[in-house]
C-alpha cells in the first residue's frame, strides 16, 4: 500500500480562533478519493479551506509527504495541490480559455507567458472536461454548470498531485455530474492523483469514494469505506433525517410512506409493484404490498413506502403462514391491485391471493384504480 | 484562435498609437499661436524661430505631463478595479484623489506661509500621504461592506468631506500665490517646466515597470482570492503592492495637476472592451497609452474651445467620461439580466 500523501494530525479547523470542528485525521493516499459528507453548515468547506492553506488551522498540523505545509514554498505548493471552490468573483472580459490558462500559471516565468507545451496541457485539460467549444465564451456569460467545468479544466490543467473540491457537482445536470466523477476516478487511476472533496449528494458520494469522513458537530463522527458508513440507520442519524427514508443498497431516497388505515392491498414483485407504490404514495393513499420475497427489487421500496409488507424469506415458496397474513391484511382493504400477469414457481402463494380478491369483488381494474387516485388527488 | 486574439491586440495597439501621434502633433499645434507641421518639425529638429520658446518651454512639457499623467491615472485605476473587483473603482470615485489634494494643499500653505516654496518631490510625497489616509478609509470601509455600490458611495463620500476641508483651507489662506492654488486644485496641466516632467518621468516609469511585473498575479486574482492564492500568489503581499503602486500613481497626477475625474474608470473599460480582454499584460500598457490620449485630446479642448479662457481639465474629462462610465453600467446592468 501506498504512503499517504496529504495527511493531518490532531488537526483543528475553524474561525477567529475559535475552533469548530477538532481531532481531524485525514490520511489520502495517490490513487484515492477521500469524500466529507455531513449536513449543511458541518464544516466541510471549513475544513478544505484549512489543508488548502486559505484558513489558518486552529491547532494541529496538515502535511504534504511528510512536510508541513505551512513550509512549503508557495509555487511548489501551487504545482502540487489545485482547488475548485464553490464560489468566485465575477471576472470581467475573460474569456473561458484565458481561465483555464490561469492554471498554468505555477509553471510560468516572471510575466506568465505561456509556452507551447503550456497551450497543450490547456487544450488537453478542456478536451478532457468537454468545454473546448467553450473557449471563446466570457466566463460570466455561460451557465453556472458549465463554469463549474471550465474551473474544473483549470484545476487539471495545473497538473497536481492532489486534488481538492468543494462540492463539485452542485450546479451540473445529472449527464454532467455522471461525467464529470467518471472523469475523476479515471484521472485518479491515471495519474494517480490524490482527491479529497466535499459532496452533498449521497448516493454519489457512495459510488465514487474509497473513503468517506462524516462530519458531524465538532468532530468527525464515523469513518471508513463507503460500505462501513453508508447504513441506512447511520445516514438517518448523521443527517437527522425525521421524514423520508435512505436505502443503503442503492442510495437512493424515499419519502414518507402515506398515513391513515390501509385502503389498498397491492400484489407485486419483479420490479412491477414500484411504479404502482409510487403513484399511490404521490396520492397520499395507504396501501400494503405483498406478498414479497425480501430479495424482490420490489422490497426495499415497498419497506420505505407501504404501511406494511407482507413478506417471504428469500428464495423459498411462499409459505403458508405468509398467505394467511397477506389473505388477513387483505381482509382489511377495500380494494387490491394486482401487478402481476403470470405466476411463477415460487410465488403462487400471489396466485391464491388474486383468486381471493376475485372472489370477494375487490379487485380493482386498471380503470377503478386511476379514478381511486383521481378522487384521492382531489 | 490564439492568432485571432494575438491581431486584435496588434490592432488595438495600432490604433492607439496613431492616436497618440495624431494627438502630440494636434497639441502642439493648437493654442493661441498657430504653428504649421512643417514649422513644429523644424522646431523640434533644432532650429531656431520665434516659435521655439512655445514649442519647448510651453507646449512640449505640457503635452508630456498630460500623456504621462493621464496614463499613470488610467493604470491607477485598473488597479484598484482588480483590487476591488469592482469596475466602477478609481483613484476620483473612492476619494483617493481628493484625499491627496487636501493634504497637498495643507502642506502647501503651510509652507507659503513660511515662504518656502515646495518642489515636485515634496509635492509627491504630501499627495501619496494623502492618497494613503483616504486608502486607509476606503479599505476600513471594504472590510465592512461587500457591495459594491456601498463602497463607491462611501468613496465619494470621502471624496466630498477632504474637498470641503480644502475649499476651506483654501479660502481662509490669505497668500498671492493660492490663485495659482486654486487653479491647482480644480485640476489643470497648465505651467508644467521640464523639471516637473523630468520627477514625474521617474516615478511613473519605474511605477508602470512595477505594475508590469505584477500582471501575472494580477491574472490569477481576477477569478478572486482563492485562485490567487491556490496558484502561489502570497495574497497579503500582492495586496499591498497593488494599493502602494495605485496610490503613488494617482498621488503623482494629483501633486503635478491636481485631481482629474474619470479617467481612471473610463478608460480602463474602453481599452478592455477595445481588447475583448482584461489580461493585465496587454490592458496594463494598454491602459498607460489610452490615458495618455484621453488626457492629450481632452487638454487640447481644454486649452483651445473657449481659448483664451482655459477650461479645467476635469471639466472636459467629465464630460467625455461620465456618459462612458454611465454607459458601461447600463451595459453591465443589461447583461446579468
Amino acid at each position: 500500500m501506498k504512503e499517504a500523501i496529504l495527511h493531518t494530525a490532531d488537526l483543528a479547523v475553524g474561525y477567529n480562533k475559535k475552533a469548530l470542528i477538532r481531532d481531524i485525521e485525514i490520511s489520502v493516499r495517490p490513487g484515492q478519493i477521500v469524500t466529507l459528507i455531513g449536513p449543511n453548515g458541518a464544516g466541510k468547506s471549513t475544513i478544505l479551506k484549512s489543508i488548502t492553506r486559505q484558513l489558518e488551522p486552529i491547532a494541529g498540523t496538515v502535511s504534504i509527504r511528510d512536510t508541513s505545509i505551512r513550509h512549503i514554498p508557495e509555487r511548489k505548493f501551487a504545482q502540487t495541490v489545485s482547488v475548485m471552490m464553490t464560489g468566485w468573483t465575477d471576472p470581467e472580459w475573460m474569456l473561458c480559455e484565458e481561465v483555464v490558462e490561469s492554471g498554468r500559471f505555477p509553471y510560468t516565468g516572471r510575466l506568465g507567458l505561456l509556452s507551447e507545451q503550456d497551450r497543450e496541457k490547456v487544450r488537453e485539460a478542456m478536451e478532457l472536461v468537454h468545454v473546448t467549444e467553450l473557449a471563446q465564451r466570457n466566463f460570466t456569460r455561460i451557465s453556472d454548470g458549465q463554469r463549474q467545468r471550465v474551473m474544473l479544466a483549470r484545476a487539471i490543467c495545473q497538473e497536481p498531485d492532489i486534488l481538492i473540491l468543494d462540492e463539485p457537482t452542485s450546479f451540473l445536470d445529472i449527464r454532467h455530474k455522471l461525467e464529470l466523477l467518471s472523469l475523476l476516478k479515471d484521472l485518479v487511476r491515471q495519474k494517480q492523483l490524490a482527491v479529497i472533496m466535499s459532496l452533498h449528494e449521497i448516493d454519489l458520494a457512495q459510488k465514487i469514494s474509497d473513503y468517506v469522513l462524516c462530519i458531524k458537530g465538532d468532530h468527525i463522527d464515523r469513518c471508513g469505506t463507503p460500505e462501513e458508513v453508508f447504513t441506512a440507520a447511520y445516514i438517518h442519524e448523521l443527517y437527522g433525517v425525521h421524514r423520508g427514508s435512505y436505502n443503503s443498497q442503492y442510495g437512493s431516497l424515499e419519502l414518507d410512506a402515506p398515513k391513515g388505515k390501509p385502503q389498498v392491498f397491492v400484489i407485486g414483485g419483479g420490479g412491477l409493484g414500484i411504479p404502482v407504490y409510487r403513484k399511490l404514495q404521490r396520492s397520499g393513499i395507504p396501501f400494503i404490498a405483498g406478498i414479497l420475497h425480501t430479495n424482490d427489487l420490489d422490497y426495499p421500496v415497498a419497506s420505505a413506502l407501504a404501511a406494511e409488507v407482507i413478506s417471504e424469506q428469500a428464495f423459498e415458496p411462499i409459505s403458508k403462514a405468509a398467505i394467511c397474513r397477506a389473505k388477513a391484511a387483505l381482509q382489511q382493504c377495500t380494494g387490491v391491485i394486482c401487478c402481476l400477469e403470470r405466476f411463477g414457481t415460487q410465488n403462487q402463494g400471489n396466485r391464491q391471493l388474486l383468486e381471493l380478491a376475485k372472489q370477494q369483488n375487490k379487485l380493482l381494474t386498471d380503470t377503478q384504480w386511476e379514478s381511486l387516485l383521481e378522487t384521492a388527488n382531489s | 484562435m490564439r492568432q485571432k486574439r494575438s491581431v486584435r491586440y496588434a490592432i488595438g495597439y495600432g490604433i492607439l498609437a496613431i492616436l497618440l501621434c495624431v494627438l502630440l502633433i494636434w497639441n502642439l499645434n493648437a493654442g493661441s499661436v498657430n504653428l504649421s507641421v512643417e514649422e513644429i518639425v523644424d522646431i523640434l529638429a533644432g532650429h531656431n524661430t520665434e516659435n521655439t520658446a512655445i514649442i519647448w518651454e510651453i507646449r512640449l512639457p505640457r503635452l508630456l505631463a498630460a500623456a504621462m499623467l493621464g496614463g499613470s491615472l488610467s493604470v491607477s485605476g485598473f488597479l484598484l478595479q482588480t483590487f476591488f473587483a469592482n469596475p466602477i473603482a478609481g483613484p476620483f470615485v473612492l476619494g483617493i484623489s481628493s484625499g491627496a489634494k487636501m493634504v497637498v494643499a495643507l502642506v502647501m500653505i503651510f509652507f507659503l506661509g513660511h515662504g518656502m516654496i515646495l518642489g515636485s518631490a515634496a509635492l509627491i510625497v504630501a499627495a501619496f500621504a494623502g492618497s494613503m489616509i483616504s486608502m486607509g478609509f476606503i479599505l476600513l470601509i471594504s472590510g465592512q461592506v461587500k457591495k459594491m455600490s456601498l463602497l463607491v458611495i462611501s468613496g465619494i463620500m470621502i471624496g466630498y468631506i477632504c474637498s470641503a476641508i480644502t475649499d476651506l483651507v483654501v479660502t481662509f489662506a490669505d497668500d498671492s500665490n493660492i490663485v495659482n492654488l486654486h487653479n491647482w486644485s480644480m485640476g489643470s496641466f497648465s505651467g508644467m517646466n521640464w523639471s516637473n516632467v523630468r520627477t514625474m518621468a521617474v516615478v511613473v516609469f519605474v511605477c508602470l515597470v512595477l505594475t508590469i511585473l505584477l500582471s501575472k498575479p494580477m491574472g490569477a486574482y481576477q477569478l478572486g482570492e482563492v485562485y490567487a492564492q491556490n496558484l502561489g500568489v502570497n495574497v497579503r503581499l500582492f495586496r499591498v503592492q497593488l494599493i502602494l503602486l495605485s496610490s503613488i500613481l494617482s498621488a503623482c497626477v494629483t501633486a503635478f495637476a491636481g485631481p482629474i475625474s474619470f479617467v481612471g474608470i473610463a478608460v480602463p473599460h474602453l481599452i478592455k472592451s477595445l481588447f475583448r480582454t482584461a489580461k493585465p499584460l496587454v490592458v496594463i500598457p494598454g491602459c498607460f497609452l489610452g490615458g495618455a490620449v484621453f488626457c492629450l485630446f481632452c487638454d487640447v479642448l481644454a486649452r483651445t474651445a473657449f481659448a483664451p479662457t482655459e477650461l479645467s481639465i476635469s471639466s472636459v474629462t467629465a464630460i467625455f467620461g461620465a456618459p462612458i462610465v454611465i454607459w458601461m453600467m447600463l451595459h453591465r446592468s443589461t447583461r446579468k439580466g
